[in-house]
């Protein structure tokens, strides 16, 4: 049971290979400084996450990608010559970064966010290539894609990229201050949280018009408001709340859920306080978006979600709404709770979650599962109450909502199944 | 008996009664430390539970329900044996409105009928009081040699006539001396059997109606038990009052055994 | 043949309480430390979910989370010349199985012991003469003091977030809380839980005696809580549904909630459930433990070596396999020599229900929701006139309204019927019951041995328990359920239940699963199975951990006690044993 840390080992192997590049000579101390950097920007980055699947080995890829047009396997970027990117130049991978091309020539598909990459400049983008070259290579292939015909043929990206993609590194606002700008290179670059913050339009591009106004996570999944929102988005929430919420995955108001929890897990809570605070302070200025009307919720449904919640929800949400501080999160008050979409509150209930466990938090408390207690309505029902309740105010849920995501979980399977690991490696 | 195979499926929480028991998600933290994280898995596949037939809205009828285990015949000493342990009608319901004879069934012919978690290892002997149970006999059969023994009995006893087709003051009186030790059974101790016996009829009168008995909360509502809720940290020290909410189960206000399941 | 396994340095046998006290300490100490637990893996979700726990018939009735007889039960008699038979399904008491062990469905009540029942022996004898104690009685010094443990007592405190209210500290009277109790450093973590009505009840009554009433300490937290080791536990929220339960609401204190988090993160750390230790491995000296064997559920048995082996199973479980392996010279009833096995004892109890006018909601309530009164435990008073030696303590416990197992009925109610219908309708929201929990002496004819006919799912003998109550413990038992009646009669209720001890003890009816003895710790390993830091006499690199280790057993439930003594061993491995492996005391 001896467990060698992967990271140490893989310095190891860092060092060896700057002495072996028979390119520019560098100081042992910088290559290695250049490692350690793009092992922070592929934390930042979320790497590992989209490119691990359960049971496999970090990096290797395989990770099912489910688009509405099909299903996307990540690709293996460990250093493996044959099926990762071993063999592929610093200039290889920035083409990829930077304009969504593989080594080959062939497109990627925007399953992979380079989007957002795009905005990373070179030295970044050297030192993330630095960093995965240290990785333990992994002989594997990721399965074919499934994908609707014609979309298996990778040239119709071209078109897409014409219509959606604005390709370009990051430009330094002048008129803002740096904190905000390396907030601003942290979310709309590494970050790229936009790719689920954001609604996508038919085509899957994300709807640069109501950035960061919430959107479709995938797995039915939904990544709520980030903008100045008062009651769905982060207009409550002070810098600080933030960063305790990157750093930890909890802040007094809610608790990070299902695919943000991995991204806490595995990236922001391995951030430094510096950057946190910078993403914040660029989040926090993102002008509110109006949420929706909310019109009267029907009296019956408010009735019975209130029985249903009393029978419960009680026992860890308390009666006043309120969680029990430090360790069950609030549902009063919350904006989580008042998301514009309900899928994420719909799939918390049916299946549980799993609390976010960094070192801060260890304990990683659990909500259960109700899908074997609850109908469809009944969730409905619940989620509509506790959504007009205490103050908070939000568009109410439906069964066929609640049918739509236990349908999805019955489909897919698992869905939250992937690894997430204290330390990246 | 494969003594490790029982181990096996012992040693998981075995759902007691033979009804289906939902799965309820599982996260399994892997044995080595060194994978960290939980996976969470969805109840998928889960069992949906039994959907009887409609019986919920007409509680006025006596509740016919699918035997597993009992013979019609065994049935009907058991329907009467409990409707003389907890009598009751439709407006003071007993343990035959509860559906405790149902109850009965189900756990007999589940791990419990089997004493699968007991230890079932010979030699045998009688022991003292204080050693405790000591028969050779799983709870189902000792109910299958009792009931056969016990109606052999009243047919000696009342004139060819079975326990089922006694008068009420009659099968009182039998229950009276099984429980006196004043009843000597060929097989099996009948006192051990009618303890077994009162043990299970409170047990299908009191408990979680999704294991068949209890039938619309007749046991809890009778004793003013509310079922099992989570939190009452506001109620506990509101001395003297009592409490407000409608009786709730496991599987809800309804107080059938029908899941909820979409 | 054994599979061997790769070595680890520490091998516990078990995964409850005392097994991730240990584990925690010892892998700070950087040492690959593997637990081996024969039950299954569990975790607050989904095995304890808020959704499914409150289960009466599954967990209470049927015994869900309880270590089932088919794998592992012992035989039982009260006396020498009886016949041993086995205990065929589980009743007097409940052993746990499974990650967490009994620390997952016990109440929470959380005691210490009195600094005179460390030294009961020589405390009673300097007080009362030696021949007030009867020449078969073998209560014995423990060989540590309450000073000794107090610092341990209050990690334990402190790891589970006990509630309650100091009578004592650091000399220091308080009024809200126990006089009696030993001095304490500080005031418990929490404050404590709400009183029920029953708590109400009980408090006016005995203060109307002239006793100081107060609450009982519960590992039942009265408030969101964050332990020492960063682990975050919820409030307790009065379900009613906590001894044979696991808590839904992490508010209980168990392994999952105050330690395991933390725990199993580690790098060094292991554990595999399903796993049955049937032996320590003796090296040929017989001095040695080279590791354990156990075997997984397909029944392959497997080696795994290791430096250190610590038992870590239930009390008489530890018992058990110290006499599999060879481990100390059993005790022999009959010339009264041989240490494992000896001195077993367990606890005395009784109650008076009462029936009162007042509406009482018995199904809020929580563990170790209650209010005790400690005046007749221990040597608190003058034994002299009554003849016994012990005690215990008298509380109301409030812990729930469970409807096949804890409703009350008159005595004069019919047992079935109609008239049991009625008695049920018109008792069960107006009753409460008054419980003495008292001491137990160990004495020679209480012991634990294998027995020679009856054997487990792997031929090995059965653990052989023979015991009843001495006297001595009959007679204190009377004296305390008539303090109880006392007390129950100032409730001023409908009627009264006294339900006395009768002799002899029976297996039958569930009591308390606080087993101790038969691996008894002391000065003398002429006289007991390990020294004070629970380090086999016999074999250095074996520690034996638990309620095992009692020479007899106190007025007061096991657990906070046998939480203390882990950590006390612990320490004791960390600070002297790793740095000179070997006997920490010359014998």
């Amino acid at each position: 049971m001896q467990a060698i840390k992967h990271g140490s080992q893989c310095l190891a192997a860092a060092a060896c290979t700057a002495l072996m590049a028979a390119a520019a000579v560098h100081a042992q101390g910088t290559e290695f400084t250049n490692v350690q950097r793009g092992r922070y920007l592929a934390q930042a980055g979320d790497c590992i996450s989209c490119h691990t699947v359960k049971g496999g080995k970090p990096f290797a890829g395989g990770y099912p990608v489910e688009t509405p047009f099909g299903t996307i396997f990540s690709s293996n970027i460990t250093p493996d010559v044959v099926t990762g990117i071993g063999n592929w130049s610093r200039d290889d991978f920035y083409r990829a970064m930077h304009e969504g091309r593989r080594k080959d020539g062939q497109y990627l598909y925007p399953a992979c966010p380079y989007p957002w990459f795009t905005k990373m400049p070179r030295e970044d983008v050297d030192a993330l290539k630095s960093y995965l070259d240290t990785l333990q290579p992994v002989r594997a292939m990721p399965p074919e894609n499934k994908l609707i015909w014609p979309l298996g043929w990778r040239r119709l990206v071209a078109g897409w990229n014409l219509l959606f993609f604005d390709q370009g590194e990051y430009v330094h606002r002048e008129d803002k201050p740096d904190v905000w700008n390396r907030g601003a290179y942290l979310v709309e670059g590494p970050g790229h949280c936009a790719a689920c913050h954001t609604p996508k339009n038919m085509f899957g591009a994300s709807d640069r018009d109501k950035a960061m106004q919430g959107g479709d996570a995938g797995e039915a999944w939904y990544a709520p408001s980030l903008t100045a929102s008062e009651r769905d988005g982060l207009g409550t929430w002070s810098v600080n709340d933030i960063v305790q919420y990157l750093k930890t995955g909890a802040n007094e108001d809610t608790a990070s859920t299902g695919p943000m929890t991995e991204v806490v897990m595995n990236s922001t809570q391995h951030l430094s306080n510096a950057d946190l605070i910078a993403m914040a302070t660029y989040l926090k200025d993102i002008p509110a978006h109006k949420p929706e009307e909310v019109k009267d919720i029907d009296e019956q449904v408010m009735a019975r979600g209130k029985g249903l919640y009393i029978d419960q929800c009680m026992g860890c949400h308390m009666a006043d709404g309120k969680g029990q501080k430090g360790a069950f999160p609030p549902l009063a008050d919350s904006p989580p709770i008042r998301a514009s979409q309900p899928q994420t509150l719909i799939q918390v209930v049916l299946a549980g979650d799993f609390m976010a466990d960094p070192p801060e938090l260890p304990t990683g408390l659990a909500m259960p599962g109700f899908a074997w207690k609850l109908s469809d309505q009944q969730v409905a029902d619940v989620l509509t109450y506790v959504r007009n309740t205490w103050g908070n105010r939000a568009p109410p849920v439906d069964a066929d909502q609640v049918a739509e995501v236990r349908t999805a979980l019955h489909e897919h399977g698992p869905r939250y199944k992937r690894l997430i690991s204290q330390s990246v490696h | 008996m494969d003594t490790l195979e029982t181990k096996r499926n012992i040693l998981d929480d075995s759902a007691p009664g033979g009804g289906v028991m939902p799965e309820f998600p599982r996260a399994t933290p892997p044995q080595n430390a060194l994978s960290r994280r939980r996976f969470v898995q969805t109840a998928l596949a889960l069992p949906v539970l039994f959907a009887l037939p409609a019986c919920s809205q007409d509680k006025a009828t006596p509740v016919k329900l699918a035997r597993r285990f009992f013979s019609a015949e065994e049935y009907r000493f058991i329907v009467a044996a409990t409707a003389r342990l907890i009598p009751g009608s439709d407006e003071d319901p007993g343990a035959v409105q509860a559906a405790v004879p149902f109850f009965i069934d189900l756990q007999l012919a589940g791990p419990y009928g089997r004493a699968d978690r007991w230890y079932m290892e010979g030699p045998w002997a009688k022991g003292t009081e204080q050693q405790g149970y000591q028969l050779q006999e799983t709870p189902a059969q000792l109910y299958r040699k009792a009931i056969a023994g016990m109606d052999d009995y009243c047919r000696q006893r009342f004139d060819g006539k079975a326990y089922a087709d006694l008068g009420e003051e009659d099968q009182d009186q039998v229950l009276h001396d099984m429980d006196q030790k004043k009843i000597e059974l060929k097989d099996v101790p009948a006192q051990a059997f009618f303890a077994l016996l009162w043990q299970n009829t409170q047990e299908g009168f009191l408990s979680d109606p999704m294991y068949g008995g209890n039938r619309g909360f007749a046991g809890w509502k009778l004793i003013g038990f509310p079922g099992p809720r989570y939190n009452y940290v506001d109620d506990i020290t509101q001395y003297g009052k009592p409490y407000p909410m409608p009786t709730v189960g496991l599987l809800g206000r309804d107080g059938t055994r029908t899941g909820t399941v979409a | 043949m054994a599979t061997r396994l790769n070595p680890v340095d520490v091998v516990l046998v078990g995964f409850g309480w005392t097994a991730s006290i240990i584990a925690q300490e010892l892998t700070d100490e950087g040492l690959q430390v593997l637990a081996l637990e024969r039950g299954v893996d569990r975790a607050t979700v989904p095995d304890f979910s808020t959704t499914h726990i409150q289960d009466e018939l599954r967990y209470a009735v049927r015994g869900g989370l309880f270590q089932a007889p088919v794998r592992e039960t012992l035989s039982f008699r009260n006396t020498r010349d009886q016949t041993a038979l086995p205990m065929r399904h589980l009743g007097s008491f409940r052993p746990g199985a499974g990650v967490g062990g009994a620390g997952v469905h016990w109440n929470g009540q959380t005691w210490r012991f009195l600094p005179d029942d460390f030294v009961l022996r020589s405390h009673t004898e300097e007080r009362y003469g030696a021949d007030f104690i009867a020449p078969d009685i073998t209560i014995q010094d423990w060989g540590v003091s309450y000073d000794d443990l107090e610092p341990y007592y209050d990690r334990f405190e402190y790891l589970c977030g006990v509630s309650g209210t100091a009578g004592n500290v650091g000399g220091s009277l308080r009024q809200e809380g126990n006089p009696f109790e030993g001095a304490r450093r500080r005031d418990y973590p929490l404050p404590p839980l709400e009183r029920s009505s029953g708590s109400l009840m009980f408090d006016k009554a005995a203060r109307e005696l002239g006793y100081h009433p107060f609450p009982a300490p519960a590992a039942n937290t009265s408030r969101p809580y964050k332990n020492p080791l960063g682990v975050q536990m919820g409030q307790c929220t009065y379900c009613g549904f906590c001894e044979w339960f696991g808590c839904g609401n992490n508010s209980k204190a168990s392994p999952q909630s105050t330690i395991l988090p933390v725990l199993l993160k580690k790098d060094n750390f292991s554990y595999r459930s399903g796993c049955d230790v049937t032996r320590v491995k003796l090296d040929n000296t017989g001095k040695k433990a080279k590791g354990v064997l156990y075997r997984d559920l397909e029944g392959r048995e497997y080696e795994q070596p290791a430096q250190l082996v610590i038992l870590c199973a239930f009390a008489h479980h530890n018992v058990h396999l110290l006499l599999l392996s060879g481990i100390g010279r059993p005790y022999d009833p009959v010339s009264g020599t041989g240490v494992t096995g000896r001195n077993y004892a367990y606890q005395i109890t009784s109650s008076v229900e009462a029936f009162v006018d007042e509406l009482i909601n018995p199904y809020m309530g929580a563990g170790a929701l209650g209010q005790a009164i400690d005046e007749f435990n221990t040597d608190n008073f003058d034994h002299g006139p009554e003849g016994f030696i012990g005690g215990g303590y008298i509380a109301l416990w409030t812990t729930g309204g469970r409807p096949i197992t804890q409703h009350h009925l008159p005595k004069d109610a019919p047992k079935w019927g109609a008239g049991w219908k009625k008695a049920m309708s018109e008792n069960y929201l107006k009753s409460v019951s008054v419980a003495t929990h008292g001491s137990v002496v160990s004495h020679r004819g209480a012991y634990l041995d294998l027995d020679p006919s009856y054997k487990d799912a792997y031929g090995n003998p059965l653990l052989r328990l023979t015991f009843d109550f001495h006297d001595n413990d009959y007679r204190m038992s009377e004296f305390l359920t008539g303090k109880a009646e006392g007390i129950a009669k100032a409730m001023k209720p409908r009627s009264i239940n006294v339900n006395k001890r009768k002799k002899p003890y029976s297996i039958v009816p569930y009591q308390t699963t606080h087993n101790t003895g038969g691996a008894i710790m002391g000065d003398d390993p002429r006289t007991s199975v390990v020294n004070r830091y629970l380090q086999s006499w016999d074999v250095p690199n074996v520690f034996v951990v638990g309620a095992c280790n009692f020479p007899q057993n106190a007025g007061y439930n096991p657990t906070g006690t046998v939480g203390a003594l882990a950590f006390w061993a612990a320490d004791a491995i960390r600070k002297m044993y790793l740095k000179n492996p070997g006997p920490l005391i010359q014998a």
